[in-house]
């Protein structure tokens, strides 16, 4: 039987992870090859990284961090930011990720996901959804909307359509990130994940609001996520990965046993 | 040296990344006579098996790899390598390259699971190995470890002698396979952690043999 997957996502900026990172006898650590090698050993399943590099005259930056990652960890690990055409998707995936992530740029133009898909293997394509919830219309009847531009901007499209239509084109994966969860530590948006992950035949991550580790738990059970994503509450000390996975495990969700 | 065979069909500097990492020397090579030459080959694979056994067929790589499998060179199938060395595959119809007996299935769809729950295909993520039997290769697998699994289709050896170990997703298929010197593994052990590469550890130290 599957494990449920636990997977840190790591935002890096010109080849620098943003937050101030503090774990492990508080020492700070900005670099984000060093983070991935600290969380592949504490037993994560899969590493996201999401490039916020601003100016695209510096992406090369992150090819490079993409490079190192590859030598230090073997587990699999996404690249998200900035992916825009089968050119960068190919760079990233040659310097050795295993997957990546399109978010805005399949809104503008879905068929991306049909040409990464076509060109990388669906298993390589993770579409990256921001959603925000809404009133429910004719136009946006599951009263979740995407967004885009970390949320500043609506496309007036309906978020489950959508992720139907994106696995339609051949997306291998969902990351489900919920604009109105992500960094209030309150919890996943339970209704939203299990409305999507209960629809679309591929694998979803619940992303946005993890606080407690009993938010992993709903986001694993009620909220019918094949894995969660992680960023503050690993980023900040407040638990380790291992001890994310070890109490799951005691709440009796199938997680990789990672300790001993 | 490893010989890891170049195809076209993905992932192989994962594979090279893990045996660098192990000190293993090894080469991507599409040349005949590097494989033909490798103490061991790797034959690894992300993709479709229609396009992969054609571009093998194109190049004559096809032939080759029978030839190291029959002369005893100890191979390592991955991934999709784990189920084009069989005979056919129900992706694409494809007429595969027959190295050991039996055929590739998708799982159905859709696919329940213990609790009556709809399991996703493709079979993603993080899942454990029942051991059919020992081999060289899995010495060092314990109970709890688990490997990581990403594929829509799964090898299905016409003889249960030639299942190694099995996993289940909905059905309880064969993930590791072979006979003699010639084992395959449905999921990735480059990136499946340390117990993935003490399974690439072994492969570098096997001569091939193991006793039935």
């Amino acid at each position: 039987m599957l494990s449920k997957r636990i997977i840190p996502c790591l935002d890096v900026r010109d080849g620098k992870t943003t937050k101030g990172i503090r774990f492990r006898e508080n020492v700070d650590i900005g670099d984000p090859v060093e983070m991935a090698r600290l969380y592949y050993e504490e037993g994560a399943d899969e590493i996201v990284f999401y490039d916020i590099t601003a100016s695209s005259d510096r992406r090369d930056i992150m090819i490079d961090v993409v490079d190192r990652v590859a030598r230090e960890i073997f587990i699999p690990f996404s690249v998200g930011g900035g992916i825009r055409t089968l050119e960068d998707m190919r760079r990233v995936l040659l310097a050795g990720a295993e997957k990546v992530s399109v978010n805005s740029a399949a809104i503008h133009d879905p068929s991306i996901i049909r040409e990464g898909a076509r060109a990388f293997g669906s298993q390589c394509i993770v579409l990256g959804m921001d959603v925000k919830r809404v009133v429910a219309t004719e136009a946006i009847p599951s009263g979740y909307e995407m967004v885009i531009h970390g949320g500043r901007t609506d496309t007036g499209r309906d978020a489950l359509a959508w992720a139907l239509e994106a696995e339609a084109l051949g997306a291998g994966e969902i990351c489900l990130n919920s604009i109105d969860a992500d960094g209030t530590r309150d919890g996943y948006e339970l209704a939203l994940t299990a409305l999507v992950s209960g629809r679309v035949g591929i694998p979803v991550i619940a992303s946005g609001g993890a606080g407690r580790i009993h938010h992993l738990f709903e986001a694993l059970t009620e909220g019918q996520a094949d894995a969660a994503l992680v960023a503050s509450i690993v980023h900040y000390g407040t638990h380790s990965i291992g001890e994310i996975k070890e109490r799951l495990h005691d709440l009796g969700v199938k997680v990789r046993r990672t300790w001993d | 040296m490893i010989a890891v065979v170049d195809y076209k069909a993905g992932n192989l500097r994962s594979v090279e990344r893990a045996l660098d990492r192990l000190g293993v020397p090894c080469g991507i090579t599409a040349e005949p006579g590097a494989i033909r030459s490798a103490d061991r080959v790797v034959f690894p694979g992300v993709g479709a098996a229609g396009s992969a056994v054609e571009d093998l067929k194109a190049s004559g790589i096809d032939r080759v790899l029978r030839e190291v499998v029959d002369r005893g060179t100890p191979f390592l199938g991955i991934c999709l390598g784990a189920q084009i060395i069989l005979e056919w595959s129900e992706e694409n119809d494809a007429a595969c390259l027959g190295l050991l007996p039996g055929t590739v299935s998708r799982f159905p769809s859709p696919l329940p699971g213990p609790a009556g729950e709809r399991l996703k295909v493709p079979h993603m993520g993080w899942n454990g190995l029942r051991k059919r039997c020992d081999h060289p290769l899995l010495e060092d697998v314990r109970e709890t470890d688990e490997f990581y699994f990403v594929h829509g289709y799964y090898p299905r050896p016409a003889s249960e002698d030639h299942v190694i170990a099995t996993t289940e997703h909905g059905t309880r298929f064969p993930s590791v396979i072979g006979t003699g010197n010639l084992a395959a593994m449905q999921f990735h052990p480059e990136k499946s952690g340390e117990p993935g590469l003490r399974i690439l550890e072994r492969f570098a130290r096997w001569d091939g043999r193991h006793a039935e």
